[in-house]
């Protein structure tokens, strides 16, 4: 499982174990699965969508400036505005 | 003496200040806690931030090409002095000593041959104006909005940045108070243009073996959406502080008032009581040698 984080200047969005998440990338969207390589991106205004389980229906956050790390504890989305 | 009835009145109307005090240390112990929280939440964003800022900035360093708010303008003539303040008074000494610590580095610095210039955050910064009348670059009222959330840090970031661009000042600082306790606030002050970077944590970053982390687009592009980014997150941090430093200094100062207000009570019972008792005695008195008398 992915160990995913949303952070927000205002607080903790969320902090939690998931399959994927794919984040509306500057250069355009990525999936993050557990293992992804260390990556370090700026993301545009969009939706973040997170799936619990394979094949589950992915939720959708909006999110709004800010930008996304992968490293080896899991991702973690900073952003100015969550949901 | 004063009169009985003065007395009477008197006492009464120290007990409704001292209802009135009583009820804003109340609440200014429940804010203080919800002040706390927010401040609290806000801290993973502020590090994670900082960490990144700190592991891109060791990585680029400071060429001729970088942004302003990192290698500063290269001059160091005009100073903006940012000082967030409260909204409301009767917070004890709190405004008066963040206003104090600005002032302060404001004539050092001009004794240092320096121009300064004050950005307001907060109404109660106000006071400035009777000490630098024509420094006052700007006066930023917070007042409208009952939480203050990231938009409005944002909102003191944007102009600061476009003042900065437009070459208003060379260097900033921000003045505020930090949380310590309810009793212990600590104005501070400190520089947020140029963004200086914190070298300690850097190098910790560097051992994270992040040689391999893949940037997109790249290093320098990122740094540079995230330095304004780091200026809005200064302030709204020096805000969340503020918030919370402002109810802990109100609480405590109404704390006083409270007890003031019943030392004052005790006080002014003991002087009616004698005055009454005197009155009393005086009649006796006057009774019995009118029955002597006959």
């Amino acid at each position: 499982m992915l160990h995913f984080e949303l952070v927000t200047p205002e607080r903790l969005v969320r902090s939690e174990e998931v399959y994927m998440v794919t984040v509306p990338g500057t250069e355009g969207d990525f999936g993050v699965l557990e293992g992804h390589a260390p990556l370090m991106s700026t993301i545009r205004d969009g939706d973040l969508l997170v799936q619990r389980s394979a094949g589950a229906v992915p939720e959708t956050i909006a999110i709004r400036g800010g930008f996304a790390e992968v490293n080896a504890k899991g991702l973690t989305v900073l952003a100015e505005h969550a949901g | 003496m004063a009169s009985l009835k003065a007395l009477k009145i008197r006492i009464g109307s120290v007990k409704s200040t001292q209802k009135i005090t009583k009820a804003m240390k109340m609440v200014a112990a429940a804010k203080l806690r919800r002040a706390q929280e927010a401040a609290i939440a806000g801290r993973p964003y502020a590090e994670r931030l900082e960490a990144v800022m700190a592991s891109l900035a060791s990585k680029v360093g400071v060429t001729e090409g970088s942004s302003k708010l990192l290698a500063g303008t290269g001059r160091d003539q005009v100073h903006l002095l940012v000082v967030a303040t409260s909204e409301r008074g009767l917070a004890g000494a709190f405004n008066t000593n963040i206003v104090r610590a600005a002032r302060k580095k404001a004539e050092e610095l001009e004794a240092a041959g320096k121009t300064v210039r004050f950005y307001l955050a907060g109404k109660k910064g106000r006071v400035l104006r009777r000490f630098y009348p024509n420094a006052i670059a700007a006066d930023h009222e917070l007042g409208q909005h009952k939480v203050l959330g990231f938009d409005q840090a944002r909102e003191v970031a944007d102009d600061l940045i476009a003042r900065f661009e437009a070459g208003e000042f060379d260097v900033a600082h921000l003045f505020y108070a930090k949380f310590q306790s309810a009793l212990v606030q600590i104005p501070t002050g400190q520089q947020i243009i140029p963004v200086s970077v914190p070298a300690g944590s850097s190098v910790e970053m560097a051992n994270d073996g992040d040689a391999t982390v893949e940037y997109e687009p790249d290093e320098e592009a990122i740094l540079a959406e995230l330095l304004p980014r780091n200026v809005a997150i200064q302030i709204f941090r020096a805000m969340q502080e503020n918030a919370a430093s402002e109810q802990g200094s109100r609480m405590t100062a109404m704390d006083n008032a409270t007890r003031n207000a019943g030392d004052m009570i005790k006080r002014l019972s003991i002087q009616y009581n004698r005055a009454r008792q005197a009155a009393i005695t005086t009649e006796l008195v006057e009774i019995i040698s009118g029955a002597e008398a006959l």
